[in-house]
């Protein structure tokens, strides 16, 4: 039976560890995902919970204990943002090259410098090659549905990959919205019990993890590694089926709105698509024909999936939460442009917005489509715009 | 929808007080969205938070600009923020302050709709014997804006506070003279 609650995204995730009861959550605290373990270290104390919580003294010792705990044969897991994530960066591809499937909610926030603690995505977006599967949540509810799916799909054994779970800090996490969430044995019995096929503990098989790889070896793990990410794509879909089943939610690699037959259309990720959504009810209801794709997974990236769904948009402008530095648009536009690749008469536009949390309004969504449309119109227009920056 | 924008100073439970106002809004059904915009977080220092409250799932997810109605919990903010910024003409402004709603109008400029006045402090200070400007506050918007009924508000509130002060029956207590005293007292209507 699923209950109507109300829950900040921090709270919604806090829930959602608590629900699944991990072995271990090791965390150190940085804003805005404080509070993730703070309400879990309350359960612990307060007895609702059999999980060890760790409280160590830096990200970098959250990330090792939880590489620790995991290969040892525990479902483990933590929470951070920006630079504590930033401070992990090592230990984030040790836990993906070692195949150790602990989930990480991240909750947005920009990197220094300059200092900042409001929301964009230069945290997950630097990390986006560490070999973690990436989900996006527009909202707490997709932050909680996400959280318990992401149980499921690393520990699965044509992946067996570590997950982060994206969600944007403040707008997201501090905001206290409607939610669904489930009961404690419904969510006890969709993740199951962790099963590991090697462990450290296993004294009846013995193994031996991070030892030196010659050039004979390294590449083969390599590219093991890689096949993880692809099986991920199945796992996810059938892993959001299941969850389906269950819940009445639908959850796929992407979410399209008003998409179909839509002219122009908007890609973004994350809390910015809900206000997108409004606009192309909006536009709709003015005969424009607006459409949006919200990606959910960026890693692995679905290009055959997004080209066929894109394919036929004439305008396509992709919204970007990171600069990414590349000299050539944001990291989402960049994936979408290779997605697309060999498309005739696709105009396609990169926007950076909202850096440092640089609130993003109705009207610069609406801006964007009327932009779209005008470039449809006589071919004009920047090949990157910084939207709402003050000039 | 309804959209709301409050203004304090760090300290004095303006955050609070939007989400207390989501969630008796969410036990009588509605879609509800309680946000504060995060400034450098200390004592004093100016503060927002928004509301959004609704018949339908809201999906917007920025801060208010064109909000309906504007909650001052410290009228030292009226000239420092331009706090009718954006005001709906047809809303109104709700200000904690011992003046009434003709000498706040004359203090702003530029806002033609109606104003509203409570002395949150006095009854703060009366039935909590300390300054928590907020509850009255909360008491006041429910009032002038009839997002619910008096009624329906006071149970949930009771139950909200019951919740967050178990240990502390005489701080619900007070709570709820100062939330039902300030429905009565708020002047503009």
């Amino acid at each position: 039976m699923a209950i109507r609650e109300k829950l900040s995204g921090n709270e919604a995730v806090a829930v959602a560890m608590k629900q699944i009861e991990p072995d271990v959550v090791a965390a150190f605290p940085i804003t805005p995902s404080t509070e993730v373990p703070q309400y879990f270290s309350q359960f612990v104390a307060n007895g609702q919970v059999d999980t060890e919580f760790v409280a160590v003294e830096s990200e970098h010792s959250a990330m090792s204990a939880c590489i620790g705990s995991q290969a040892a044969g525990g479902r483990t897991m933590t929470a951070t943002s920006s630079n504590g994530m930033a401070l992990m960066w090592e230990m984030l591809y040790i836990a993906s090259s070692l195949r150790l499937p602990i989930v990480m909610a991240l909750v947005n926030r920009a990197l220094s410098g300059p200092i900042n603690i409001h929301n964009d995505h230069s945290d997950s977006m630097g990390a986006r090659d560490s070999g973690w599967i990436q989900l996006y949540s527009e909202t707490n509810q997709e932050a909680y549905d996400n959280f318990i799916q992401a149980v499921r799909i690393g520990e699965h054994t044509d992946v067996l990959l570590p997950v982060m779970v994206c969600y944007d800090g403040f707008i997201t996490s501090h905001a206290v919205e409607n939610i669904e969430i489930l009961e404690d044995g419904e969510v006890k019995d969709f993740v199951g019990e962790y099963e590991p096929l090697h462990y450290l503990l296993d004294r009846e098989r013995a193994i031996s993890l991070g030892a030196l790889d010659l050039p004979s070896i390294y590449f083969e793990h390599k590219r093991g590694q890689a096949q993880a990410m692809i099986n991920a794509k199945q796992v996810i879909l059938d892993v959001a089926a299941e969850y389906e089943r269950l819940t009445g939610r639908r959850y796929g690699l992407f979410e399209e709105y008003m998409l179909s037959d839509a002219e122009v259309a908007v890609v973004v990720l994350n809390s910015t698509a809900g206000t997108t959504k409004a606009v192309v009810d909006k536009l709709r209801s003015r005969g424009i024909k607006a459409g949006l794709l919200k990606p959910r997974v960026f890693r692995p990236f679905p290009y055959d999936e997004i080209r066929e769904a894109l394919g036929h948009v004439k305008g396509i402008a992709v919204l970007d939460k990171a600069e990414g530095f590349s000299g050539a648009g944001g990291p989402l536009f960049t994936e979408v442009g290779s997605a697309l690749q060999g498309i005739a008469n696709v105009e396609m536009t990169s926007y950076i917005y909202g850096l440092g949390g640089r609130d993003v309004t109705v009207d610069h969504i609406e801006s964007v489509f009327m932009d779209l449309k005008d470039r449809l119109a006589d071919g004009k227009g920047n090949k990157i715009t910084y939207l709402g920056i003050h000039e | 929808m309804i959209e709301i924008r409050w203004h304090g100073r760090g300290g004095q439970g303006t955050k609070t007080a939007a989400l207390f106002l989501a969630e008796a809004a969410f036990e009588l059904g509605k879609f509800i969205q309680g946000f504060p915009e995060y400034g450098p977080e200390r004592m004093g220092a100016p503060i927002t938070a928004y509301n959004r409250i609704g018949d339908s799932p809201i999906k917007i997810h920025s801060n208010i600009y064109t909000p309906d109605y504007v909650v001052v919990v410290d009228e030292t903010l009226i000239g420092p923020i331009d706090v009718v910024a954006g005001l709906d003409e047809d809303g109104g402004l709700i200000v904690n302050t011992p003046e009434d709603p003709q000498s706040v109008t004359e203090r702003i400029a530029g806002y033609g709709g109606r104003v509203y006045t409570i002395d949150a402090r006095r009854i703060s200070e009366e039935e909590l014997g300390r300054y928590f400007p907020n509850i009255p506050m909360l008491g006041a918007v429910v009032k002038v804006t009839g997002i619910m009924e008096d009624r329906f508000f006071v149970e949930a509130m009771e139950e909200i506070l019951k919740h967050k002060f178990a240990t502390k029956p005489k701080v619900v207590e007070g709570n709820i003279r100062a939330l039902t005293r300030s429905m009565e007292e708020v002047v503009g209507i």
